[in-house]
């Protein structure tokens, strides 16, 4: 998410009152990203140890592997760190 | 309206009574505990239908206003130097998240060494807080900015929280008469607040949310804003309350400006004072006018710059000490003020009255005397001097 995307003073709530509840979705992290987890779907095994440690809930269950939701990760690498089969990797964001 | 004797702090209390206010939560500090020893003795007597919350610090009292605040509920609270300095974190908080609290200051010197009397240390030391701050003359004055400084806080465009500055045992243990506003009178002023948000189950809001790199800024920058519309619902307000009491009130206010070479200008009881000298200065002829802030938080600025326009020469008195700092805080905002002008005045500032150090009439004169002086030649003698400090 780029800067440009995020409102100004002008049209944002008075103090940062945030006017509704569940809201947070709204609020995307992926950009406070440094290295984004990439998934080797060859070596994935689906084990989801990720998907249960991954303390932003960012990875998507799918039939025979896992996926990354980038707008959430916030790149902390805990899924790369618990993958017994080193199916993920940590690479720079490029920006 | 009746006229009734009162000290300052009793004039305050007696306002938020009239005011409605549904919560006070305050500690007690001189010399502002009249102010909520008053009010305490309201809520016990049945006076009123307020909350009372005690507290064990200052720090707690702001705390529980802010709450209440949030809540949607009228908020008034009080205090005085120590006291204030203990609030200074929450202060910021309240302004940040735009509670409309008034509060009474009973400005009094911040130690060391301990000292209970009268200066505008404490307030200066909190001046960036983003309250608006309007500094008072006397006990009627103390009344009515309290009843209006509601009004301002709550306004759409406003919310913000109003400090009414009242010098300690000055203003606020002197007694003084005061003429009172009919309790309805009051009340068909002020009205019910009507908070923008508020904490309701049936509509939930989140307040005090997270705001890092990329959202802090844009809040600071709506508070801006907000003090940027201070002015004219200031004099909305006033025009409305003048309708009801017949009293004047604006950003600043003048005496012998029509004409003055020669200038002071000041904040609170020093305006009286220095008045009446430059009445009896006028009286013989000498060109002397006064310009007294009553709104010092947001500056009015351009009000400032008009009426010295063609001012010669003008002494600022500080009664607050910015240590390190070229001038006092005031000084320095008119010098701000006043420095894209053509034809600024030569200007000098007076730092006086520290620790409630008595200023007398007799002071100001020579004031008075140095800037005619200096209107005469062109030549500011001293830039900073200490007024009625002991060599």
């Amino acid at each position: 998410m780029s800067a440009n995307e995020k409102s100004g003073w002008k049209s944002l709530p008075m103090a940062a009152t945030v006017t509704e509840p569940g809201s947070s979705l709204k609020y995307k992290t992926g950009d406070w990203r440094a290295f984004r987890p990439v998934v080797d779907k060859e070596k994935c095994v689906n084990c989801l140890l990720c998907w249960i440690y991954c303390p932003d809930s960012a990875i998507m269950r799918q039939e025979k592997w896992v996926e990354i939701n980038y707008d959430y990760c916030k790149g902390c690498g805990i899924c790369a760190h618990e993958c017994p089969k080193h199916a993920i990797k940590m690479e720079e964001e490029q920006k | 309206m009746t006229v009734m004797g009162m000290t300052g702090d009793e004039a305050v209390a007696h306002a938020a009574k009239q005011s409605k206010v549904d919560i006070v939560a305050a500690y007690p500090i001189t010399p502002q505990t009249i102010i909520v020893e008053r009010f305490s003795k309201y809520v016990a007597d049945g006076e009123v239908h307020t909350g009372y919350v005690c507290v064990e610090s200052e720090h707690s009292a702001l705390s529980a206003c802010i709450g209440s605040s949030l809540a949607g509920a009228r908020v008034f609270t009080a205090t005085s130097s120590q006291g204030l300095a203990l609030m200074h974190e929450m202060m910021y908080i309240a302004s940040g998240l735009r509670c409309p609290i008034v509060m009474g200051v009973a400005n009094r010197a911040l130690s060391a060494p301990i000292n209970i009397h009268g200066d505008h240390s404490d307030m200066m030391g909190s001046r960036d807080s983003g309250w608006i701050q309007i500094y008072v003359e006397n006990a009627q004055e103390a009344y009515d900015w309290t009843v209006q400084g509601f009004k301002i806080a709550e306004d759409k465009d406003v919310q913000l929280p109003v400090s009414v500055n009242l010098d300690g045992f000055i203003i606020t243990h002197c007694m003084e008469g005061v003429d009172v506003l009919d309790d309805g009178v009051v009340s068909k002023f002020l009205q019910t607040r009507k908070p923008l948000f508020k904490l309701d189950p049936k509509k939930p809001v989140t307040v005090g949310a997270l705001c890092f790199t990329d959202y802090y800024f844009e809040f600071k920058r709506q508070q801006v804003e907000a003090f940027s519309h201070v002015q004219d619902v200031l004099d909305r307000v006033a025009k409305e309350f003048k309708g009801i009491s017949g009293r004047s009130y604006s950003a600043i206010e003048i005496y012998g400006m029509e004409d003055a070479e020669a200038a002071v200008l000041c904040l609170g009881s020093t305006a009286g004072t220095a008045r009446e000298v430059a009445r009896r200065l006028r009286a013989q002829g000498k060109k002397v006018g006064v310009v007294k802030i009553w709104l010092y938080r947001p500056f009015p600025v351009d009000e400032v710059k008009a009426v010295l326009k063609n001012v010669k020469a003008l002494a600022v008195f500080d009664r607050a000490i910015s240590l390190g700092a070229q001038h006092g805080a005031v000084c320095s905002d008119v010098v701000s003020a006043l420095h894209t002008v053509d034809k600024s005045p030569r200007i000098f500032n007076i730092i006086f009255g520290l620790g409630g150090r008595d200023v007398k009439p007799s002071d100001i004169e020579y004031v008075f005397n140095e800037a005619l002086e200096t209107a005469k030649t062109g030549v500011v003698k001293q830039e900073t001097s200490f007024l009625g400090v002991r060599e």
